[in-house]
Parts: C-alpha cells; sequence; structure tokens
C-alpha cells in the first residue's frame, strides 16, 4: 500500500534571515536517505513558500484566485513523500521517524486503490487511460 | 469484572500492538542483526540475539508503549543478551581460549554505545555483509531465500512459510540449519573480494529475483500473498541498488522486477484466468512503475559496462511496456535483444521465445523457420512450448490440419489442466 506523508504548518513559521539551514537540510537529507535505502520511497518533493503560490476559491463562479501570501489560510502545504510498504502500521513508523520541529504537522493519508472505487464508472474507465499518458502510478497497484 | 467489549478493546489493543512491533521489525532486523554480527563475530548467534529482542519487544511494548527509538531499543536488548552469554561462559568454561574470546567480544560490545545514533556508513557496510552472508553459494538456493527474507527483509518465519505454502517448521529448519552451516563454515563476515564479488552478487540478485518470481507466477497460495511477495522482492532489489549503487545488474535487476510488475492488474482477468500480453488492457498497466523501471534501466545503462541477462530482459520488458498495442510493438529490435540474450545466456526457452518475436517482426513463416530449428536441435523435447507455438504460427499461416496436430500434441505433453483445456479448445476450432 502506498501512502502521500503531507508536512502542513497551521501558522507560517518566520525565519530570520540569517537561519543557519545547514542543520534542517542535513537531517531532512538522512531521512530521505534511510527512506530510499529501506527501498519504500517512491516520490517527493518540497514546496516553495506561499509568496509564490495563489488559491483558488470556489465559493463563486467563476472562481476567485487569489496570490499568496493569504493571511486567511488555516494550513500550510511545505512538501510530501508517498512511500510504500508492506503495513499501516509501517507507514506509523516512517512517519514518527520525520525530522521535524514542534508546530510542524504531518498528515499522512493512504493512497486511494482502484478498488476504492466503483469500475463500472466511465470516468474511472478513463482514469486508466489518462496515467498511462501521464505516466503516473496506477493505484490499483496499491 | 471484565465485560465481553473490554475484553475485546484488550485483544485489538494486543494486536495493534502486536502490528507496530512487526512495523519497527520490518525496519530494524537487518541493521540489528548486522551489528549484532559484527559486534559478536557469529552471525547465528547475533540472529538468535535478535529474536530474543524482538521476543522481549512483544512482551514489553503492548504493556509500556513503543519506545521512542526502537530500533536503539532492541540494539540494545539484543547486546544485553550477548553479554549476558559471555558472562555464562566466563563462569562455566575457564579455558584460555574462551576468555580470550570473550575479551575480543567485550571490546566490540563495550566499544558501541548504545545511546550514539548508528554511523550509516559503518551499518551499510555491515548490512551488506549481511546480505552476502545470507546468500552465501554454500547454502542450498532455499535456505539464501529464507533467510534473506528473514534477516534482510525483517519477515517472520510465520510470514514465509504463508508466503511460500510451506510448513512453518520447514521455513524454521532451514533457517536453524543455515545458521549452523554458516557457523560450521566459520565463514567471515565480510563483503567478497574483488574476485569473488561478481558472482556473491550474482547469487544475491538470484535470491531476490526468485522470490520475485514466486510471487509472480502465482504457482499456489492466495493471490494477495502473492503480490505482497512481490512487492517484498522488489523492496529488497531497491535495498541492494542503495548498497551497491555502481554495479549495473543490480539496477538492471529492479528495472525488471518493476516493468514486469507494472503488468500485475492486467495479467488476470476478474475469475483470475490470465491474459495474454497480446490481450491485456493496456491502460491498466502500472505507469508509475513503468516509469520508475525505465529509470533503473538507465542507472544500470549509465554506469557504461554493458548489458547483461536482467539488462537485456528489462529492455524486451520496456519494449513491451511502452509501446500501445501489440502492432506497435518494436518486434524487431525485440529480436536484436532475444538474440543478445542468447548469447550472453543461452536457453531454448529464449530461443522460443525470439521465435516468437521473429514471427511478429517478419511474419509467421520466418519464425516457424526458427521454431523449426529449435525443434530439430531437440533441446525442448517432450515439452509443450515448442508444439503449441508450431500450432499457433501454422494456424496464421492457414495450415490448419497441420495446426490443429501440434496443438493436440502440445495438449497432451502439459500437465497444467488449465493450459491443456486452451490448447485443446483452440485445436478444435482450427
Amino acid at each position: 500500500m502506498k501512502f502521500m506523508l503531507i508536512m502542513r504548518t497551521p501558522v507560517p513559521v518566520e525565519y530570520p534571515a540569517d537561519f543557519d539551514w545547514t542543520p534542517v537540510i542535513n537531517a531532512m537529507g538522512a531521512y530521505n536517505e534511510s527512506l530510499m535505502k529501506a527501498g519504500v520511497l517512491l516520490a517527493g518533493e518540497g514546496l516553495m513558500p506561499a509568496e509564490e503560490g495563489f488559491v483558488v476559491d470556489f465559493e463563486s463562479t467563476p472562481p476567485i484566485v487569489t496570490d499568496g501570501p493569504y493571511a486567511e489560510a488555516k494550513e500550510l502545504f511545505n512538501g510530501f513523500w508517498i512511500i510504500q510498504t508492506s503495513t499501516r502500521e509501517e507507514a506509523v513508523e516512517w512517519a514518527k521517524r520525520c525530522p521535524l520541529d514542534a508546530g510542524t504537522f504531518l498528515e499522512v493519508r493512504r493512497v486511494t486503490e482502484t478498488s476504492d472505487f466503483d469500475q463500472d464508472n466511465e470516468y474511472i474507465q478513463k482514469e486508466h487511460e489518462w496515467r498511462e499518458q501521464l505516466g503516473s502510478d496506477d493505484p490499483i497497484q496499491g | 469484572m471484565t465485560g465481553p467489549d473490554e475484553a475485546g478493546a484488550a485483544v485489538d489493543a494486543a494486536a495493534s500492538a502486536r502490528r507496530q512491533v512487526e512495523a519497527v521489525w520490518r525496519i530494524e532486523s537487518a541493521r540489528i542483526v548486522a551489528t549484532m554480527t559484527r559486534m559478536v563475530g557469529d552471525f547465528g548467534l547475533a540472529e538468535d540475539f535478535a529474536q530474543e529482542a524482538l521476543v522481549d519487544a512483544l512482551a514489553q511494548w503492548p504493556r509500556d508503549g513503543v519506545p521512542p527509538n526502537p530500533g536503539a531499543w532492541l540494539t540494545t536488548v539484543a547486546k544485553r543478551r550477548a553479554i549476558d552469554r559471555r558472562r555464562r561462559l566466563e563462569r562455566l568454561d575457564d579455558r584460555h581460549a574462551t576468555i580470550a574470546r570473550s575479551l575480543a567480544e567485550q571490546q566490540r560490545l563495550d566499544a558501541t554505545d548504545d545511546d550514539l545514533p548508528w554511523d550509516p556508513d559503518v551499518v551499510d557496510d555491515d548490512v551488506l555483509r549481511l546480505v552476502f552472508t545470507a546468500c552465501h553459494p554454500i547454502l542450498p538456493r532455499e535456505s539464501q531465500i529464507a533467510l534473506t527474507l528473514r534477516v534482510v527483509a525483517g519477515l517472520t518465519t510465520e510470514e514465509i512459510a504463508r508466503a511460500f505454502a510451506l510448513p512453518v517448521s520447514t521455513v524454521q529448519q532451514r533457517i536453524v540449519r543455515a545458521k549452523k552451516t554458516i557457523a560450521a563454515a566459520e565463514l567471515p563476515f565480510e563483503v567478497p573480494s574483488r574476485d569473488d564479488f561478481g558472482s556473491r552478487l550474482g547469487s544475491v540478485l538470484t535470491v531476490v529475483y526468485l522470490v520475485f518470481n514466486e510471487g509472480y507466477a502465482a504457482s499456489s497460495g492466495s493471490s494477495w500473498l502473492r503480490t505482497d511477495l512481490a512487492a517484498e522482492a522488489i523492496r529488497l532489489a531497491r535495498v541492494v541498488c542503495a548498497l551497491v549503487p555502481d554495479e549495473p545488474d543490480t539496477h538492471a535487476l529492479l528495472a525488471l522486477l518493476e516493468l514486469q510488475a507494472s503488468r500485475f492488474a492486467a495479467r488476470v482477468d476478474h475469475d483470475g484466468e490470465p491474459i495474454l500480453l497480446a490481450d491485456q488492457d493496456r491502460s491498466r498497466w502500472d505507469h508509475g512503475q513503468v516509469r520508475r523501471g525505465r529509470a533503473a534501466l538507465a542507472r544500470a545503462d549509465a554506469i557504461g559496462r554493458g548489458r547483461g541477462a536482467y539488462a537485456l530482459q528489462a529492455a524486451i520488458a520496456e519494449c513491451h511496456a511502452i509501446a500501445p498495442s501489440t502492432d506497435e510493438t518494436d518486434w524487431a529490435q525485440i529480436v536484436a535483444l532475444y538474440e543478445a540474450l542468447a548469447s550472453v545466456a543461452p536457453s531454448p526457452f529464449v530461443d522460443v521465445n525470439r521465435a516468437v518475436a521473429v514471427a511478429m517482426a517478419s511474419g509467421a513463416a520466418a519464425g516457424l523457420a526458427v521454431v523449426d530449428e529449435i525443434a530439430a536441435a531437440g533441446a525442448l523435447r517432450g515439452h509443450p512450448l515448442v508444439p503449441s507455438v508450431r500450432g499457433e504460427l501454422l494456424l496464421r499461416l492457414g495450415r490448419r490440419d497441420e495446426a490443429r496436430a501440434e496443438l493436440i500434441a502440445a495438449a497432451a505433453l502439459t500437465h497444467n489442466e488449465r493450459e491443456k483445456a486452451v490448447l485443446l479448445q483452440k485445436a478444435d476450432r482450427a
């Protein structure tokens, strides 16, 4: 089964200009390496600060696009990993080892499998084809 | 009084704690056994101590909770077991040799501090030594497989037994015997020398490949477990790639496994009946896995030492993986890859596959000529493969009577009932 580990912070963390990122980068690098060496890491990316992003709000039609940073945002996502483990407990164990500080959360979600959906749905059928074109993981493999 | 609900909750909590311990064990077992083997200098003893630590964890963690650093906890307990044993030996046996050996052991034990984080490079080297020990050529293949799954992959004996549809006692016996063999041979705990490295690595890769095939072939056991075993083999292949990143064969094997596994979902129909490659719904292939397999093959190629048997098979699987349909497959390339494969790993089965590819690339008559050469050489006499492929090609050429005779001959040679039925059905329609 596959899990997505999503790093999030409820409030933006301010770092001083001269903040030394080396220990953070080293700790994260070591964590990533341990995932890789254990053969469980499938993908992972870090995200740039919200300043470079934008939010699309579907409250109205057409939706409203707001450039970041956004004062009212409740959560900020900073990066993610996708790991493949044999059990949920193994995913919990890997998630607990992530070198994050207080104030940051890891939200872990199981990646959907095809069997989670009605297979006769036309769009579920089409999704297999889209995945073929995109070269993305087919959820049936779990 | 404990009501039924409370009792049920307690059972659930115990089961959940057990799964937690097993999860930690999956992640940590190789490092613990490897570290312990370096400490006590004896693989079998190290494995015993590590297993004792696991038993302790199963007893304590459900009650006291999982410790903050479970890997260090397990190692510390295993180490304590090693120290206890040394003290017992000292009391029981005052022979000079034992004491000398104990002192060396003590120095190694004392030299490692529980609280210090493991030096990743040292641990990696130890894990690599462990992989080579578990797959040592003095062990029979089935013991190499059992030992690798147990100490490197961290599977329990019960899990291995279930996956291979064997009695637990059989797997247990294989492991015990393997540990005895290793102890009797006094195998040094080391990475093989440059001269042996290639063949010893070959043994490791063969073990991983056989574990995968056991999962892929689905010869027995439930399909869920089988897929699980194949996934475990892929994980092992990734582990070996990380430990031995500069060998093309490790990446090539990973590529082959990822590319083959990418077809899992499309390989059988709703009733579990196999679907031939040509008839598979290619949109159901796992394209993320295809991408990972191709990336691994590219890494193998980038090392620049040519393509071995794994890389060539991976390249053939890649040709299929990237083709939108059977007709749009680069069959000429596949023929060339089978020719190369036949030269590095000659096999009549490879020749038959080449014949099929030739038939797709240059027509059934050309393919038939290749099959006839194989039949004349006689290497596959008594095997259903040659008559079944001949029957298929003759059918395509419209030579129905000959085709029917070949298909019936093939059906008579196969012991697989399902295959027999398919062949006879084809013969009927010919």
